[in-house]
C-alpha cells in the first residue's frame, strides 16, 4: 500500500445517499402530492434533480476533489447542451 | 463531512488535466456520452413543447412507484460502487469485492425491474408506435382520461430514452462483471485501482442521467 492511500480520508459517502435518498422522496411527493402550479412545480422538479445530480458529480465522481483544468473538461458540454436545447425549442415557443 | 484532498493518480499523472490517461480517457467518453443524452433528452423536451397537444402525465401510464424504486436501486449502486473504490484505495481487498458485487446486483436488479416495467407497459397497451387497439390504455384514451393524438411520439421517445439508458446500465454491469473477475484474481490494489476508478465514474455517470430521466420521463 502507498503513503497516499495510508493517509486519504473519505467524504461520508453513506451520508449523501441519505441526501439522495430524502431528495428522492421529496421529488416524488412534490409531483404527485402538492398542489403547485404547474411552472413552480417544473421549476422545483428542475432544481430537485440537479441538486442530485450536482451531488453525484461532486461527491461519488469525486469532481469536488479533482483538478480545475478536469473539473472544466467535464462541465464544458453542459452549456453546450443547453444551447442546444434552448436553440431548437425556439422553433415552437417564439 | 470532512474532507481532504482525495483525488490522487494511482498511476503517473499526465500533464495537462493532471490524470492518468485511462481516466482522462473516462472523461472523455463521458463528455460525448452527455452530448448523446442531451439530444435524447432534449428530443423529447422539444417534441413535448411543439407537440400538437397535451401529453398524457407519466403518471396515468408510467408506473411511477416501480421506478421510484428502481431509482433507489440505482442511488444504492452509486454509493456500493464508491464504498468498492473507497475500499480498494485504503487496501481493504474483502469489502472492495463485497461492496462490487453488491454494485453488480443492485444493477441487474435495475435492468430485471426495468424489463418487468416495460412488460407490464406493453400488456397495458403502451407501445412504442403509441396505444395498441384494444387496450386498457387505448379506451382510456377514447374515453378522453389521457390524450390519444399524442400517445406514438410519447411511446417512441419514452422507449428510445429510458432503452438507451437500460443498454447503458446493462454494459457497465457486463463491465463491472469483468471488474469483479480481475479482481477476485487480485487485479487491484492500492496502488494500482485504476479499473476500479474508471468503471466507477461510468456508472456514477449512468447514475446522474438516471436522476435527470427519472425527473423528466416520470414526474414531469
Amino acid at each position: 500500500m502507498n503513503d497516499f492511500a495510508h493517509r486519504k480520508q473519505h467524504p461520508n459517502y453513506l451520508a449523501i445517499w441519505a441526501y439522495l435518498f430524502v431528495l428522492t422522496i421529496v421529488e416524488v411527493a412534490v409531483a404527485f402530492a402538492s398542489h403547485l402550479p404547474r411552472n413552480v412545480l417544473l421549476l422545483a422538479l428542475v432544481f430537485l434533480a440537479v441538486w442530485k445530480a450536482a451531488l453525484v458529480g461532486m461527491y461519488f465522481m469525486h469532481l469536488k476533489f479533482e483538478a480545475k483544468t478536469l473539473r472544466i473538461m467535464a462541465v464544458a458540454p453542459i452549456p453546450l447542451a443547453f444551447i442546444l436545447v434552448l436553440a431548437v425549442i425556439t422553433e415552437f415557443r417564439w | 463531512m470532512a474532507h481532504v484532498a482525495v483525488m490522487e493518480p494511482p498511476a503517473a499523472a499526465e500533464r495537462g488535466a493532471g490524470v492518468y490517461n485511462e481516466k482522462l480517457g473516462m472523461w472523455v467518453f463521458l463528455g460525448s456520452e452527455i452530448m448523446f443524452f442531451t439530444a435524447l433528452i432534449g428530443g423529447y423536451i422539444i417534441l413535448r413543447v411543439g407537440a400538437p397537444g397535451p401529453w398524457a402525465l407519466p403518471g396515468k401510464v408510467l408506473n411511477v412507484p416501480v421506478t421510484a424504486f428502481n431509482t433507489f436501486l440505482l442511488i444504492c449502486s452509486s454509493v456500493s460502487m464508491v464504498k468498492a473504490y473507497a475500499s480498494v484505495v485504503d487496501g481493504d481487498q474483502q469489502k472492495f469485492k463485497m461492496w462490487l458485487l453488491i454494485t453488480i446486483i443492485c444493477g441487474a436488479s435495475f435492468v430485471g425491474v426495468q424489463a418487468y416495467e416495460y412488460t407490464h407497459l406493453i400488456e397495458h397497451g403502451f407501445l412504442p408506435s403509441g396505444y395498441r387497439e384494444g387496450s386498457e390504455l387505448a379506451e382510456k384514451a377514447a374515453q378522453g382520461l389521457i390524450p390519444a393524438a399524442t400517445g406514438g411520439i410519447y411511446g417512441s421517445t419514452f422507449y428510445t430514452m429510458t432503452g438507451f439508458h437500460g443498454f447503458h446500465v446493462t454494459c457497465g454491469v457486463v463491465s463491472m462483471i469483468w471488474v469483479y473477475v480481475k479482481a477476485l484474481r487480485g487485479g487491484y490494489s492500492a496502488t494500482d485501482y485504476r479499473g476500479v476508478e474508471v468503471i466507477g465514474l461510468y456508472w456514477h455517470f449512468v447514475d446522474l442521467v438516471w436522476i435527470i430521466l427519472f425527473t423528466v420521463v416520470y414526474l414531469v
